[in-house]
């Protein structure tokens, strides 16, 4: 079984880890993720790739307590278990949006410091492991 | 803007309706909103409609009747009934025509909305991996803000037991069974820290509305509203919106708060003159954040307010006197259009037993959707 990302325009596996393409505006210096071709900030149509951080600090969370509808969800639904999601703040960079791997509320909290993780999702139609990204609170891993 | 009167309103009643399109709840609420100005569907000289997943509004001419109209489809998420109207008083502000009808009617599957995310613009990955609910931004909006302003999770209860009980009163309204704070409380936990009954439900229904130049509004009724500003505008970067994968760091207020400045600019008064407002409430913790987003109240004030029972019927500022989208459900297209039939209510003193005392004269509605866009109008009697 091999490991494949889910999109390796957004997300890719490399040897050291998993890691999160964007890009930045060449013209203000503002980030976007996924990668894009204009400026969101700007309007400035000189957009180059970057690496984002892996590491991060929690910003917002929520629990995903009930079975999103499929499609377009591709993750399990029998059964279905709650995963959080959350705004994970990559210092001087951006806030990026993902599944959270620790689903308990009790020991989610704002603030606390979270590492990007690949996260199977699903398995396609030649066995593959589809693996998505979300973070994990930092040091479990 | 001085020139608009709303001189007819009508409704299908929100929720569910078996066997009946939404299409067809569509024609119910137009010839409700014909009669009650005394108008004809001869006589609208242009219409514009919206639906987001009930077909083309503009299909609805061939169950009305095929009059030649110019009839315009508007589509722009929660914010369609907004739009619908902002687009049709234009029209009659611009001097193109002198009367006409803004329409909005939807019908959606049961559960929380299904996301199409590449006409979201998003990549696939964001549906498959299981971000593509609007029921996490919400939690995710108002876990931040009671987080920064130090609020406890039981006054999202306290918000959606006042909607339940407004909704009792409603004859229109879909939930019209009062629910305790500990019921809300103890619901099934969908979006940390929103519990089932402090979310809306994607539901059914229809809203009319005849507009006409002002200073023809005599024709039709003794009683016109007249429209100060209706507004709608989109996201600017920083702010913190739904579906986003990503968000700025430098951090800039939502649409909401540009579209009230500006209808207020547009209407000549301030919030201070509000009698009565309806803003979305999508779940409890949106209309928590809009009521200071829209600057009714200052960010924190609203603890204070709510507990003292400032947005209630009989309070300084109602809120969501019909029950909100908390007690009537979200048709998307129609929504917007249901808040602007309500403050039409309650300015002519038609509301009921859910009248505001004291005959209000200024009333305010705002909708917020996806991808972040926000509407806003100001009527007055």
């Amino acid at each position: 079984m091999t490991d494949i990302s889910i999109d390796d325009r957004v997300f890719v596996l490399d040897a050291d880890g998993p890691c999160l393409l964007g890009s930045r505006c060449t013209d203000c210096g503002a980030l976007t993720f996924p990668p894009q071709d204009g400026c969101a900030r700007c309007t400035g149509t000189a957009m180059e790739p970057v690496r984002l951080a892996r590491q991060g600090a929690l910003w917002t969370w929520t629990l995903q307590g009930f079975p999103p509808k499929a499609p377009p969800f591709a993750g399990s639904l029998d059964p279905f278990v709650p995963f959080a999601v959350g705004y994970v703040e990559l210092p001087g960079e951006i806030r990026v949006e993902a599944r959270l791997t620790e689903p308990d509320p009790a020991r989610l909290t704002i603030g606390m410091p979270m590492e990007l993780v690949a996260d199977p999702l699903t398995t396609d139609n030649e066995g593959n492991r589809v693996m998505t990204f979300a973070f994990a609170p930092a040091g479990q891993q | 803007m001085t020139g608009v009167a709303i001189v007819g309103v009508g409704m299908h009643a929100f929720g569910r309706t078996e066997g009946v399109s939404g299409m067809e709840q569509g024609v119910v609420a137009t010839r409700r909103a014909l009669a009650d100005a005394g108008a004809t569907w001869s006589d609208m000289q242009f219409a514009v409609g919206g639906s987001m997943e009930a077909g083309n509004a503009d299909s609805i001419v061939s169950k009305l009747g095929l009059t030649g109209l110019q009839f315009t489809n508007v589509v722009n998420g929660c914010a369609t009934g907004g739009t619908a109207l902002a687009t049709a008083a234009n029209a009659i502000l611009a001097g193109a025509y002198d009367v006409g009808l803004a329409l909005g009617f939807d019908k959606h599957e049961p559960g929380a909305f299904r996301v199409d995310t590449k006409s979201a613009g998003l990549g696939e990955w964001y549906g498959t991996s299981g971000l593509a609910l609007t029921t996490q931004f919400f939690g995710m909006k108002v876990n931040r803000y009671l987080h920064d302003h130090d609020m406890d999770q039981r006054i999202l209860a306290t918000i959606a037991a006042k909607a339940f009980r407004n909704g009792a009163q409603n004859p229109m309204a879909w939930r019209r069974k009062p629910l305790s704070e500990d019921e809300i409380l103890a619901s099934a936990m969908l979006s940390y820290p929103l519990t089932q009954y402090m979310f809306c439900s994607p539901g059914e229904g229809a809203a009319a509305l005849v507009l006409c130049r002002a200073e023809l509004a005599h024709r039709f009724t003794d009683r016109p509203v007249f429209l100060r500003s209706a507004v709608v505008r989109s996201r600017r970067y920083g702010s913190f919106e739904v579906l986003a994968p990503s968000l700025a760091i430098e951090s800039a207020p939502g649409p909401t708060v540009e579209t009230s400045r500006l209808a207020f600019e547009q209407a000549g008064i301030g919030p201070e003159d509000i009698d009565v407002a309806q803003v979305q409430d999508t779940e409890a913790g949106a209309e928590l954040m809009h009521l200071a987003e829209t600057g009714l109240c200052a960010h924190g004030e609203q603890e204070r307010l709510i507990a003292e029972g400032a947005t209630e019927i009989g309070g300084s500022l109602p809120v969501n006197t019909d029950g909100g989208c908390l007690a009537n459900g979200e048709p998307i297209g129609a929504s917007g259009l249901r808040q602007v039939y309500e403050n039409v209510l309650q300015l002519r003193g038609d509301a009921g037993i859910r009248q505001v005392p004291g005959s209000p004269r200024a009333a305010f509605t705002h909708v917020y959707g996806a991808p972040g866009i926000s509407g806003v109008t100001i009527l007055t009697t």
